[in-house]
């Protein structure tokens, strides 16, 4: 009885404290949403960015800019990190070479954000001569992504069952046919799910595109790799800190909505494709 | 026969092709780490390794600029400790509950629902630090202001909690069945099942968790340069602001002459932050193997 009262107590313990943090999440999420909503309206998405009366701008350009962003990065990760995958998963046997480079995706998974950004800025800014620009945080962001488009790439692989393999082999097919026409397509729906999810983390980053360019203001567009460009996250991080504005706050708050709500329906398509693919899926 | 060996050359190159598509991970790692290295160490021709772990940061100092790191060291540490101290805890249970005690439809909805946190970028929990978190514990503390190192390790503990989740839960359900009916063969309770058995069979998966998630808590950025406080001074209490390593580098570097000392030197403590995560990751990568080999 004693035991039973312990267990009970320790069991209701627990149940708090996995529920405890996703309510505190809710509940700061909401309240962004108070706060944001307010300035949510057509000018605020599709105007221009007015830098001396904020209440009369919009974040389009921010909009652009993170989107031709999370483009760069899916041109410039998604196929790196694909290939790097079918290597591991397809073409690897367990030699030493291999277990280097899962060691070094473990860790690269693991270097801070503002590691990437100074890393980007010695290599793409100055090295390259890219200037701070939409291509050197787009190559920055992608070397950051890589290890993720990895890791999805490789568990889509691994579901792929070996007679998809075998039955080609055996009709004479060579490796890489095989690949081609029949592991590709079977996993393809899977990496590429995974894909997206990195990106839209790649695309909540604030950090490394502090170093390599991103600007709280430009005229116009970015119409050229090596413009520099405006961000949603760095629009709010530069709107909540160091703006005087006394509706800054309000204005951080409705772009981070905007963010928010892009890299949530990302995710959420990804992972309702992932989820219609693995009921059509007859293995 | 000209064709077959042309489709094996063709084979070779695609497989090698993917080969150095996986070599490039290589390269990008030593990359960071070379770029770091040649540029932070030649901050060391002008400043001393003494004068570096000196109790003063002041590199805009007009005539003799400070650069000792340890008030930054500290930001960091204080910041590590106490947001790990919240979310260790508070992972390990929430993990147990999930790969033990919920009810698998729960489990369905809680596993995704935790890592959707993952997906909040960290200047979205840096703002509603800013707007929520920051003035509420000011007036709980009665202080004057909320930014200081304990709002910032509770956001960042929030950061931190996905990851610890995520993996523990993972080397809890793959504890083997037989060890739970063993324990239960003999009486054991579900308690006493899940702390004598349980939670000792899958500890240093737990630990290599925990470490993962120092990994993450010592990398964040956003958070702690926007309610941390940004102080240059030595950290006494939990309730005075702080500068971390991370903050320091996003708010310095915009503002250094490209190539000069301070310039340097932010590469230095950009090398110190890559050292601690790479020992951090691959001590956690040794706890998990060797976990894995002991089975």
């Amino acid at each position: 009885m004693n035991e039973k009262i312990k267990e009970n107590i320790y069991f209701t313990i627990f149940r708090f404290c996995s529920f405890l943090s996703l309510v505190i999440l809710l509940f700061f999420l909401l309240f962004v949403i108070k706060l944001g909503v307010g300035v949510l309206d057509l000018n605020f998405i599709t105007g221009m960015w007015q830098t001396q009366d904020i209440t009369k701008g919009g974040i389009f350009p921010a909009i652009v800019g993170t989107f031709y962003l999370g483009l760069g990065v899916a041109v410039f990760s998604v196929p790196v990190g694909i290939s790097c995958a079918i290597y591991l998963n397809e073409y690897a046997k367990n030699t030493g070479l291999v277990r280097v480079i899962r060691l070094t995706i473990r860790n690269l998974a693991g270097v801070p954000s503002i590691v990437y950004g100074l890393f980007g800025f010695a290599v793409f800014v100055q090295l390259l001569q890219f200037g701070t620009s939409l291509l050197a945080a787009a190559l920055t962001l992608a070397a950051m992504t890589i290890p993720w488009v990895i890791t999805a790439s490789e568990e889509a692989l691994k579901t792929v069952p070996d007679g998809f393999r075998e039955g080609a082999l055996a009709l004479g097919a060579t490796k890489w046919q095989v690949i081609r026409t029949n592991v590709l397509p079977a996993a393809l729906p899977g990496m590429i799910t995974g894909s997206i999810i990195g990106l839209a983390r790649a695309m909540g980053e604030t950090a490394p595109i502090i170093i390599v360019g991103a600007t709280f203001y430009m005229r116009g567009l970015p119409d050229s790799l090596f413009d520099k460009f405006m961000a949603l996250p760095y629009h709010v991080f530069i709107l909540a800190t160091q703006h005087n504005d006394p509706l800054a706050e309000e204005y951080a708050a409705g772009t981070a909505l905007v963010l928010v709500i892009l890299i949530f329906l990302m995710t959420l398509i990804a992972m309702i494709v992932r989820y219609n693919f693995r009921k059509k899926r007859k293995w | 026969m000209g064709n077959a060996s042309g489709e094996g050359v063709k084979e070779r190159l695609i497989a090698l092709f993917f080969a150095a598509n996986g070599i490039l991970t290589i390269v990008i790692l030593l990359g960071i780490f070379l770029f770091l290295a040649i540029i932070g160490l030649q901050a060391f021709y002008e400043i001393s390794i003494i004068e570096f772990l000196g109790m003063d940061w002041n590199p805009d100092a007009y005539g003799e600029p400070a650069w000792g790191i340890l008030p930054l060291l500290a930001g960091t540490v204080y910041i590590a400790v106490l947001s790990l101290i919240i979310a260790i805890p508070l992972g390990v249970a929430s993990a147990i509950y999930i790969a033990e005690i919920a009810s698998p439809p729960l489990r369905e909805i809680l596993k995704p629902a935790i890592e959707m946190i993952a997906a909040i970028p960290s200047v979205v929990l840096g703002l509603i630090g800013l707007i929520i978190l920051a003035p509420w514990i000011a007036n709980i503390f009665n202080l004057p202001n909320g930014l200081n190192a304990l709002t910032a390790s509770i956001l960042v503990a929030i950061m931190a909690l996905p990851t610890i989740i995520s993996i523990s839960e993972d080397v809890i359900r793959a504890v083997p069945d037989s060890y739970r009916e063993a324990s239960l063969a003999l009486g054991s309770t579900r308690w006493q099942t899940v702390s004598g058995v349980i939670v000792p069979a899958a500890s240093s998966g737990i630990v290599a968790a925990s470490m993962l998630g120092l990994g993450r808590v010592v990398g964040e950025t956003m958070v702690v340069l926007m309610v941390a406080g940004n102080s240059r001074l030595f950290p006494v209490s939990i309730f005075d602001p702080v500068r971390p390593i991370t903050s320091t580098i996003a708010i310095e570097i915009k503002e250094v002459v490209q190539g000069d000392l301070h310039f340097q030197v932010l590469f230095a403590l950009g090398l110190i932050l890559f050292l601690m995560t790479f020992a951090i990751n691959l001590a956690s990568d040794i706890f998990l193997t060797g976990r894995q080999m002991g089975r």
